[in-house]
């Protein structure tokens, strides 16, 4: 299978090929490149990540590949070796032909980052600074189980690895060290808020959720948290709604149900697949009579919307589709964006650290190189200088002893840039001019090197 | 003569409306709580400043303009405390403190230079009569502010372009349910302040004035806010129907307390 030939292919990956370049390579598209219908299209599944994640490194394209997909972007990351700038265009290539979208549809829509900026990019999803809801806590989680999932199915590596756990811990030291994470506010959040604008105290409510996915499971728990007082799960699967429903506390209710049951709820939460819209106009102004009026609240979460726009014209009917939260969404950004230097600033710490990390593997990399060619050239000077000699026994003596000095000699040649690498770590600097040094020794070619 | 209690509330209310709007935009717990207690000094210094025009006409100030207007912006911040008080909601203090305010600055504008000493009327009886009534009018005013809130938050909602305010107000349902409150408190003090006038005309004169322009407005108030309190809950009228139908109810009491007083009533007119 592919997969295990990709985590062969990594687990044989050598110390000595880590220590090389290994630049990270990300290409994308967000709310702000690409608009929802876009999105839409490019949204990968977890069974389609894990599928890209395997082939773009089975294709070579990349070494190590983690598909990052929620409902407001889908980001390929991966180490780029050696192969270095050309792989974004190889990426873009391989993201429009998985979805089969033109590349000039995906023109302009698709950002793409190598090195640096493409480490900053990630540490700033994590943080909820790229986000639609600024400072949202959601992203952490999703990132979190992208990265997992890959981890499970053998598609990252040791730099992948510490990129998305220094990513989660970045994550996690700015939503405690800043406000920014304070009061979370996900597309969840936001519509469970707007409900609480409407009817105050969530205690005596009764909410009925449409959807027994991941997205619906984060608006109970968010409802929960406020004492909502009665819960319904609906669902298209019965079994899935009976689930939901056993776990949280609620109800199952058959989806041929779901008319009749619009009757009780103050807050109908809807997050299902498909096309066509799951709660219409007519649907409710059949059930508005039954409740006696009462205000109903819709919180459509779904893409494409699962609610017909046209139940906002019902009276008492208050509807919030994604685009709505989009709205609110902007508010919270001028509440929340005095926080972002704070959080730009953690941000930066840790892009640093692991722009340092690279480099001290580069540098221990580059101080191994230096070793195996010295180690190179005193075998090749001991065995011209030894080997036919007349005096076998004496003559082994001797290149012992010339062994044992030459061999000190060269640690005490590494020693002083080895000592000076660790301390540039511990300073957490890049080391600049690696790239020079190992052209002036002519280590280059490592992998040649160890050939030889 | 401006009351120097009156300025001293008139401070009390402008640092209490700084603390309820303090409270309002961080949400901290204890301006809100300064922001009451400088309510309750206020509305104590002002109650001194009542206490003081009415020892110096020897009954309730309600015949002049001064008098009159100070008493209402006393009622209304009375009123606006029970509610808070009884609803636990701070947030609607900022806007409705600005018309205590409004009103006592309006009041200490107009004051006389001279107090007159011989009101037109007099009795303990007729002092509950106006004072019952002005409460009602100042319960009316707060309920007319909830249903203008209501609507705000209520559009603003639909918008789905919320401020930052929209998120300290209290909750449409909360609204309406203080709204209700405080029609409730409106209409039974109007029904006791009629009935109480009642009582003193027909003990002063031995009849009933039904036909007086000020009684008929005055009972036509009464049956607008019956059915207010009637359609509140019923399907076609809840949320925004009721509350726009509350505010526009209170062009009548207003139109009760400022054109009927002045120009059509026989026996209401006092300043």
């Amino acid at each position: 299978m592919a997969t295990d030939s990709i985590g062969d292919s990594l687990e044989k990956r050598s110390e000595g090929s880590l220590r090389r370049r290994s630049e990270i390579a990300l290409i994308g598209c967000n709310h702000v490149s690409a608009p929802v219908e876009l999105r839409e299209r490019v949204a990968f599944t977890p069974e389609q990540a894990l599928q890209a994640a395997s082939e773009l490194c089975r294709l070579g394209i990349i070494e190590e590949a983690v598909v990052v997909s929620t409902c407001n972007r889908s980001e390929l990351y991966g180490v780029a070796g050696e192969s270095g700038e050309a792989v974004p265009e190889a990426l873009v290539s391989y993201f429009g032909e998985f979805h089969k979208i033109s590349l000039t549809e995906l023109h302009g829509r698709v950002y793409q980052h190598v090195g640096p900026p493409a480490v900053r990019h990630l540490y700033r999803v994590v943080c909820g600074l790229d986000s639609m809801l600024l400072g949202e806590a959601e992203i952490l989680v999703q990132v979190r189980d992208a990265y997992n999932r890959a981890l499970g199915n053998g598609s990252t590596g040791p730099v992948l690895n510490r990129l998305f756990q220094g990513a989660l811990e970045v994550g996690k030291r700015v939503r405690s060290e800043t406000e920014i994470g304070a009061r979370p506010m996900s597309v969840a959040i936001a519509g469970v808020r707007l409900a609480e604008r409407i009817f105050g105290n969530l205690k005596d409510r009764r909410a009925l959720i449409v959807g027994a996915g991941a997205v619906a499971e984060q608006v109970v728990e968010h409802l929960r948290l406020r004492g909502i007082g009665e819960l319904r799960v609906v669902n298209r699967s019965f079994s899935r709604a009976q689930e939901l429903a056993l776990r949280i506390g609620g109800e199952a209710v058959e989806w041929s149900a779901l008319e009749n049951a619009l009757s009780q709820p103050d807050i109908v939460v809807t997050s299902v697949s498909g096309t066509e819209p799951v709660l219409t106009r007519s649907m409710l102004e059949r059930a508005m009579p039954v409740r006696g009026g009462r205000a109903i609240c819709v919180i459509d979460l779904g893409v494409p919307r699962n609610v017909e726009p046209e139940v906002e014209g019902i009276y008492n009917a208050y509807l919030f589709d994604i685009d709505h939260l989009g709205e609110i969404v902007e508010q919270n950004k001028k509440a929340r964006e005095a926080e972002i230097p704070r959080a730009d600033a953690i941000v930066d710490e840790h892009v640093n650290k692991f722009i340092a990390w690279q480099a001290s593997l580069e540098g221990a990399g580059l101080v191994d190189a230096l070793r195996l060619r010295l180690n190179a050239e005193r075998e090749a000077l001991l065995a011209a200088h030894f080997n036919g000699a007349k005096d076998a026994q004496s003559a082994q003596a001797e290149r012992q002893h010339v062994e044992k000095l030459t061999q000190e000699l060269i640690e005490r040649i590494v020693q002083l840039p080895a000592a000076r690498l660790r301390e540039q770590r511990k300073l957490r600097k890049p080391v600049d001019g690696l790239a020079a040094l190992r052209e002036l020794f002519g280590l280059d070619s490592p992998g040649d090197e160890e050939k030889s | 003569m401006t009351n120097w209690m009156d300025i001293v509330a008139l401070a009390l209310y402008l640092v209490s409306f700084a603390f309820y709007v303090v409270n309002l935009y961080h949400g901290r717990l204890w301006s809100g709580r300064v922001a009451t207690i400088l309510l309750i000094l206020g509305i104590l210094a002002h109650y001194y400043a009542l206490l003081e025009r009415s020892r110096a006409i020897h009954a309730i100030p309600y015949d002049d303009l001064y008098g009159s207007m100070s008493l209402f912006a006393w009622l209304l911040a009375v009123t606006y405390l029970g509610l808070e008080t009884y609803h636990r909601k701070r947030a609607v203090g900022s806007l409705v403190v600005p018309f205590v305010i409004f009103w006592l600055i309006v009041a200490v504008a107009v004051a006389p230079s001279t107090v007159h000493h011989e009101p037109a009327a007099n009795g303990a009886l007729f002092a509950l009569h106006i004072t019952i009534g002005v409460l009602a009018y100042a319960a009316f005013a707060i309920s007319f502010l909830l249903s203008v809130i209501y609507l705000i938050q209520n559009r603003v909602l639909r918008g789905a372009h919320p401020g930052l305010a929209f998120w300290k107000f209290p909750a449409l349902e909360v609204l309406e349910r203080m709204s209700r409150s405080s029609v409730w408190v409106g209409l039974v003090a109007l029904v006791v302040s009629t009935s109480l006038g009642f009582v003193w005309e027909h003990q002063l004169t031995g009849r009933f004035a039904i036909a007086d322009p000020k009684v008929m407005v005055t009972l036509l108030v009464l049956a607008v806010y019956a059915i207010y309190l009637a359609i509140v809950h019923a399907p076609a009228w809840r949320g925004a129907r009721a509350a726009l139908f509350c505010a526009w109810s209170f062009v009548i009491v207003l139109f009760s307390y400022t054109i009927v007083n002045l120009y059509f009533t026989r026996f209401h007119r006092f300043f």
